[in-house]
């Protein structure tokens, strides 16, 4: 694992809240996130790491700015990212920040060719960037894509790995400061997610990307991160390094976590 | 043969206006009784296609062109068609929880109602023996009871799943399969959904199981068996632990090392992954259909196909380079 050059606090999360309300008389409140703190160093992968509903994919979208918190502030590179005013300063966030999804299929649209999603980056981009086409080229191929394969093709046309490997490729036209991987490998098969989990890797040694790495599976997050945090019930429960927290785990949770890992090597005696 | 279910030769393949996908291409495998046959590989390499021609769920654009489904040993699903078995064999005999069934439950409908419109079809049962047949399943199963009284969108996805395949099973069905039944989990969920499959084999409330899946670290946990498909082929079958510990086609070979589990030896030998995609099913490769991503293809490989060969104990392999084959 590379060591981090910088030890700058890129971002920095504090005392963030997240409260849903639900219903029109009777008004139903649910906690998503609460009082969540931790900070992501510069080339740093940090891991979230918690069951459905433990408040992960919340984090995920408060810190792309996609969704308000109810309390609490993001502040990435000394800026509360809520309080940018003009469209000019928000385009230059999503520059550095970058996300990508659970369902790859979900972020193309259909009607039109999927690499128009590559295309698409150079909007963010304000400088010219010279020959675009050569730029996407380079980018498919970065992320082991063979352009004749997937240039003109439609959505629909491609594998699940070949769409989330598209969308990694933004990343290299982008080069982000940070990229939230929100379960980027959940819907790809077993066999193919060794090879996007190579990709973040890759993207990190070559350009010293921070990287939010948010999964249900400890076993991914022990391959990718520096240190994990595992969520549950919208809290931090625990904090460490990967080695630590998978050979000594503190709290419950933590060990539930471990124990409920399919392993090749072992079959589980509670079953 | 006396075994459960087993299919000989079986080719269906979906008509397309390009031509014919191949999606299950002449495979035989066999389920005991007492079998949990997981059957393994990447998506569109046929599993679930299989998982339908075993239940003879074939409708257009899915033909099956040749071969048997045998069940018992003797009665011939696929001479019989889909008709005849769906009213003669499905939920009784074999029945299937297809991919994303736990979208299968009615969303204008509790769980409870549903269960008493299955019984009602198939057991003629009164409104009050359903509920108290599907509460007495519920606790079996260590499900609430209070889901029953539940609307589907009340329940977590793992309990949906958990609650579709008590449904699938509540006629105690001789083969239970399973496609992909924890592929949209979490962790954990994922593990009661596995621990639910093995009480039912345990409990002998059904008599085989055959599970499909893209990842391999399940079947170690729940398989005796395993069926690796390739190309719409069987490239590998054998019991659980002898395929996972010694796998012999290349292909099983790959697979199993490209699951990312926190382990030391994966830890050791780092991120490995099948480079490529599947092959397209329209057009196959000549001779072995793995030979183009396989790192120790010969000449011959693209070339012949290669047979499934016997190797003693239940071992089947398809591969050309694997020593000491002996024709079966």
């Amino acid at each position: 694992m590379p060591s981090r050059s910088r030890s700058a606090s890129m971002l920095k999360v504090s005392d963030l809240t997240e409260v849903y309300t639900a219903g029109f008389l009777q008004r139903e409140s649910a906690v998503a996130v609460d009082g969540v703190n931790f900070a992501v160093q510069e080339g740093e992968t940090v891991s979230l790491v918690g069951e459905s509903g433990s408040g992960k994919t919340t984090t995920a979208h408060i810190i792309l700015r996609l969704l308000p918190p109810t309390s609490g502030e993001v502040v990435f590179e000394g800026r509360d990212i809520w309080a940018f005013k003009t469209k000019k300063e928000l385009k230059g966030y999503w520059r550095k920040v970058h996300g990508i999804f659970q369902d790859p299929y979900a972020a193309f649209n259909p009607i039109y060719k999927a690499d128009r999603i590559l295309y698409q980056v150079f909007n963010l981009v304000d400088r010219d960037v010279g020959d675009k086409r050569k730029l996407v080229r380079e980018a498919l191929e970065a992320v082991k894509l063979r352009p004749e394969e997937v240039l003109g093709r439609y959505s629909h046309q491609l594998s699940g790995g070949q769409r989330q490997r598209m969308m990694v490729a933004r990343c290299y036209l982008l080069k982000p400061q940070m990229i939230v991987a929100d379960e980027p490998v959940s819907m790809v098969d077993a066999s193919g997610r060794a090879g996007i989990l190579k990709l973040f890797l890759e993207l990190r040694d070559l350009y010293g990307t921070a990287v939010i790495f948010i999964t249900h599976d400890l076993g991914l997050a022990y391959y990718m991160s520096h240190r994990i945090l595992v969520m549950h019930k919208g809290k931090i429960v625990e904090e460490g390094t990967p080695e630590k927290i998978l050979s000594d785990p503190q709290h419950p949770y933590s060990r539930k976590l471990i124990a409920d890992i399919p392993l090749i090597r072992r079959k589980w005696e509670d079953i | 043969m006396s075994g459960l279910l087993a299919a000989e030769g079986v080719k269906a393949y979906y008509s397309s206006s390009k031509g014919l996908v191949r999606a299950v291409d002449g495979v035989s495998v066999d389920i005991d009784p007492g079998d949990v046959l997981g059957i393994a590989g990447e998506s569109g390499c046929g599993k679930s296609t299989l998982s339908n021609v075993l239940m003879m769920n074939i409708r257009p654009p899915l033909r099956f062109l040749e071969g048997k489904v045998l069940l018992d040993g003797k009665q011939d699903l696929a001479a019989m068609g889909r008709e005849k078995v769906k009213t003669q064999a499905w939920g009784r005999v074999i029945t299937l929880v297809p991919q994303s069934a736990l979208n299968a439950l009615v969303p204008t409908r509790k769980v409870g109602a549903f269960i008493k419109d299955v019984l009602r079809y198939h057991l003629k049962l009164n409104g009050r023996e359903a509920w108290a047949l599907a509460q007495k399943r519920f606790q079996e199963l260590g499900l609430p009871v209070e889901a029953l009284t539940k609307y589907p969108h009340q329940l977590s996805g793992g309990m949906r799943q958990r609650v579709v395949i008590s449904v699938a099973t509540l006629l105690n069905p001789k083969l239970l399969i399973v496609d992909e039944p924890t592929s949209a989990l979490d962790v954990s969920t994922q593990k009661q959904v596995l621990k639910m499959l093995r009480h039912l084999r345990k409990e002998e409330i059904v008599g085989a199981v055959v599970s499909i899946t893209h990842d391999i670290a399940i079947l170690r946990q729940i398989a005796t068996k395993i069926a690796l498909m390739y190309g719409g082929k069987v490239v590998e079958v054998g019991p659980m632990e002898a395929i996972l510990e010694g796998p012999l086609h290349p292909y099983a070979h790959s697979l199993i090392h490209s699951v990312v589990t926190p382990e030391p030896e994966v830890k050791d030998r780092g991120l490995s992954y099948i480079a490529g995609e599947p092959p397209d099913l329209l057009h196959p490769p000549e001779g072995c259909r793995f030979h183009p991503r396989c790192p120790h293809s010969l000449s011959i490989c693209s070339r012949e196909e290669p047979p499934l060969i016997g190797l003693g104990e239940d071992r089947f392999v398809a591969c050309h380079l694997v020593p000491g084959r002996r024709p079966c």
